[in-house]
């Protein structure tokens, strides 16, 4: 029972975790990209179109990593090149991103998807619970795992990184250094497509294996709070994820329980659950400010034109 | 490049014709300079002369719009900063671009060959910052160094390209005249090595004492160059200024009347991770009297600020009295109400909104504590356009504020004109009680002096006058008393006459009669 539960949390909280990351690396260069939702539903229907058409749920993942990677294009165009309100921007890609997949999707609503099949480890896989519950997953999750710990050596460990994150803390000055500023945003604006659009692939081949219109149902903002909630770091991404995929699922086997016990909890106020919680642990974690304004970009949503 | 052998006849670097548009103003004009190798060169001019536009295209962040750069003799396009460090050029600006989240190696780490490791450029840091006197620990974050040691930052990572040219703009305006210093002996150490430095200020005493030669602009043109240590100060400011400065009077001290401001045991806690706490702060400020406080940026003057000001009021009613009322607790309007007149440091976004009339910046100054002047209708609170309107000539006139226009807004005003409408505007009210921060900060010479003689005036009428600055002329030229803040301390106020500049610095530096002169004054 419990490792089934457990099981459920891990697939429920990959995507988060996933989009999260990110959206960490696009704001560690100082780019506030609002958009994560629509990225993430336009790698949906793209994973999903993909695989059904050519058979494989691995050129689906191929093509919700491009169709988030390439949707941010869009956003990073407009934001990068053409200096418009980050914001506003971010907000109408949402807005276009889920009215474009429900498009995309359109034909294949209603059809049996193909799931992604678990990769299992020989001999790590037949360790008890642990083998079971950690090695016989799923590409995606393994990706997500090394997507922590490689974003955390590159951010911190490589002079790449050094240089992202200073571009974060001070445009004007990283630009003074020689740094070039608008092409190390489009990295990484498109890196944070590209992740949130593997984040989408594994809703629409894993978690659900089929299209429905809007089935990133808010994760995408939720992964924006992610963020904030990690002070602008991978391995409390990866924390935060999983303790909002465990509320998400508690919440749900809550409800059955008070269920079977005949207690009237009203299921809206049991589905509020998640939200409230991250409202909570936000407030918590805000209130060590220095650890904050160490880790926020100082110049996260600010545009930057060189001065020449 | 063989040239670089021969005798010192062939400059380390020279400009010729060189001119920056930006639209159709010029903010370098035809510029012509020479640098020979080991010399201090100052490039000495007001704000807006185009000092740093120059020194921006010779350090590649800026394009020129025509003429020519020549590194020993040779025509070279300087397209980027990677590009100026690769011909020996290193750079030092006034506004660091430092990062304020990362580490003094990483920050040092940027501008260096990636390849090189952190671990390394540490090590190099530590090594070269104790050889030129500039101490440093590589492992702290920028966040939590004084302004001094963010220099060093900028210095020692310019000097570990082994530059030919060190390019420093304005140094000095963040450091404490014990700092200052030690810096010129760090400058004099690298002219023995035969490097030379490209020295910008506006500060005439120091060029004469440390530079070789001087270049000076005025309006984006070279207006001279010389020898300054030959000239005087007043014929420098006269060749930067282009006219004679109008010197400040001030009477001899009037009897003080009664305590307009009495400050006791205020403490404030930071309200951020980058803010300083105000410490167990007295003071006492009569009628007729000047306080000024001075002290390195950065010590606590904008909290000093927020609290007399009641932009952020305290917890301590008792703390604050102006006109013998408690007002801790009272917010900007109320002690604005009882007489106080309160000027901002920054002007755009604070003291004024730049995008909006002269007539309703004063207005949004104003407006509770002159209601009955500016608005009618009672409840409605209906503006009076006359009245705010024959204010605002009233207060160009008094000030002799340049615009063009009869109302235009406040961001297309110069700094200085601004700042002068700003003063006014409180002036204007015949303020008993006004507290100034950095009132002439990147003002012209000419709106300075206009500014430090109404503050004069002003106390001279009757009332009480606190001016926090850095700039120790400025403070002496207007203060009757002075006191130091540091580190969200305060000293007792000293009688401006009893005060040198030594004095002044050790107590920017922190350090107190009873203490002893450690060595390093502001090393944590």
């Amino acid at each position: 029972m419990f490792e089934a539960i457990l099981l459920t949390v891990i697939t429920a909280s990959t995507p988060l975790v996933l989009a999260a990351l990110g959206e960490l690396v696009t704001e560690r260069s100082g780019v506030l990209n609002l958009g994560v939702e629509g990225m993430m539903i336009m790698g949906a229907a793209c994973a999903f179109v993909a695989a059904q058409l050519t058979g494989s749920p691995y050129i689906g993942i191929l093509a919700g990593i491009l169709g988030g990677g390439i949707f941010s294009l869009l956003f990073g165009f407009l934001t990068l090149t053409l200096v418009a309100n980050q914001v506003a921007t971010g907000l109408a890609l949402t807005i276009l991103g889920l009215g474009l997949s429900g498009q995309i999707g359109e034909a294949f609503v209603g059809q049996p998807g193909i799931k992604l099949q678990p990769i299992v480890f020989p001999f790590l896989s037949d360790i008890p619970f642990f083998g079971r519950v950690l090695f016989r997953q799923d590409l995606i999750f393994y990706v997500s795992i090394a997507l922590v710990v490689g974003i955390n050596w590159f951010l911190f460990r490589s002079r790449t990184g050094l240089k992202l994150r200073a571009i974060g803390d001070s445009h004007a000055s990283a630009h003074a250094l020689g740094i070039n500023v608008i092409r190390t945003r489009y990295l990484a604006v498109m890196f944070g497509g590209a992740c949130a659009g593997l984040a989408g692939a594994q809703l629409s081949l894993v978690y659900t294996p089929q299209w429905v219109e809007n089935m990133s149902a808010g994760r995408g903002w939720i992964a924006l709070a992610l963020v904030v909630f990690a002070s602008w770091r991978p391995w409390r991404v990866l924390a935060g994820g999983y303790l909002f995929g465990a509320v998400g699922i508690g919440q749900l086997h809550a409800q059955i329980v008070a269920q079977n016990l005949g207690i009237v909890i009203p299921s809206q106020f049991l589905s509020a659950l998640p939200y409230a919680a991250t409202i909570v642990v936000l407030i918590i974690i805000s209130h060590n400010r220095r650890t904050t304004l160490i880790n926020t970009p100082a110049s996260l949503g600010k545009p930057f034109v060189p001065d020449r | 490049m063989t040239l670089s052998e021969g005798p010192a006849t062939v400059p380390l670097l020279s400009v010729r014709g060189l001119t920056k548009l930006f639209g159709s103003f010029a903010a370098c004009n035809a510029i012509d300079l020479d640098i020979a190798p080991g010399e201090i060169h100052a490039l000495l001019g007001e704000n807006g002369a185009g000092k740093s536009t120059l020194v921006k295209m010779l350090f590649g962040v800026l394009q020129p719009s025509a003429g020519q750069i020549l590194c020993q003799g040779a025509p070279v396009t300087i397209a980027s900063p990677g590009e100026a460090r690769h011909l020996g050029i290193g750079m030092v600006f006034q506004h660091f671009s430092l990062f304020e989240a990362l580490t003094v190696a990483e920050n040092i780490a940027l501008s260096l060959d990636p390849k090189i490791s952190l671990a390394r450029i540490s090590d190099e840091a530590a090594s070269l910052s104790k050889a030129y006197g500039l101490p440093l620990d590589p492992q702290a974050h920028v966040a939590d160094l004084s302004v001094g040691e963010r220099q060093r930052i900028e210095i020692v990572r310019a000097l570990l390209q082994n530059p030919k040219l060190i390019i420093l703009d304005e140094p000095t305006s963040v450091l404490t005249p014990q700092e200052a210093d030690r810096l010129f002996e760090t400058l004099f150490k690298l002219k023995a090595e035969g490097r030379s430095v490209l020295y910008i200020s506006h500060r005439l005493e120091e060029v004469r004492r440390i530079c070789d030669r001087a270049t000076v602009l005025r309006h984006g043109k070279v207006t001279g160059a010389c020898d300054p240590s030959q000239e005087t100060p007043a014929s420098l400011a006269r060749m930067m200024v282009g006219s004679d400065v109008a010197e400040v009077h001030r009477d001899n001290a009037a009897a003080l009347g009664d305590i307009r401001i009495e400050v006791s045991n205020l403490s404030v806690p930071a309200r951020t991770p980058f803010a300083v706490s105000l410490k167990n702060i007295a003071m006492k400020v009569r009628a007729g009297e000047v306080l000024a406080i001075a002290g390195v940026a950065g010590n606590g003057q904008g909290e000093l600020f927020d609290a007399l000001s009641g932009e952020y009021p305290v917890a301590e009613d008792e703390a604050i009295h102006i006109r013998g009322k408690a007002v801790g607790r009272t917010g900007i309007n109320g002690r604005r109400l009882l007489g106080a007149g309160f000027v901002p440091e920054e002007r755009h976004g604070h003291a004024a909104v730049s995008a909006m009339a002269l007539s309703d910046n004063l207005l949004l100054a104003r407006s509770q504590s002159d209601k009955k002047a500016f608005l009618s209708g009672g409840a409605f609170s209906v503006i009076r356009f006359d009245a705010i309107r024959s204010a605002t000539r009233r207060i160009c006139e008094a000030m002799d504020v340049r615009k063009s226009g009869e109302d235009p807004q406040a961001g297309s005003l110069s700094g200085g004109n601004l700042q002068k409408f700003i003063v006014g505007r409180e002036l204007d009210r015949q303020p008993s009680v006004l507290v100034v921060n950095q009132p002439t900060w990147g003002v012209d010479a000419g709106a300075a002096s206009r500014i430090r003689q109404a503050l004069i005036d002003l106390a001279r009428s009757g009332s009480a006058v606190v001016v926090i600055s850095q700039d120790l002329d400025e403070i002496f030229e207007v203060a009757t008393n002075i006191a130091v803040i540091s580190e969200g301390s305060l000293s007792k106020a000293y009688p401006a006459g009893t005060l040198t500049l030594e004095r002044i610095g050790l107590l920017m530096g922190g350090i107190h009669e009873s203490h002893p002169i450690p060595e390093t004054a502001h090393a944590h």
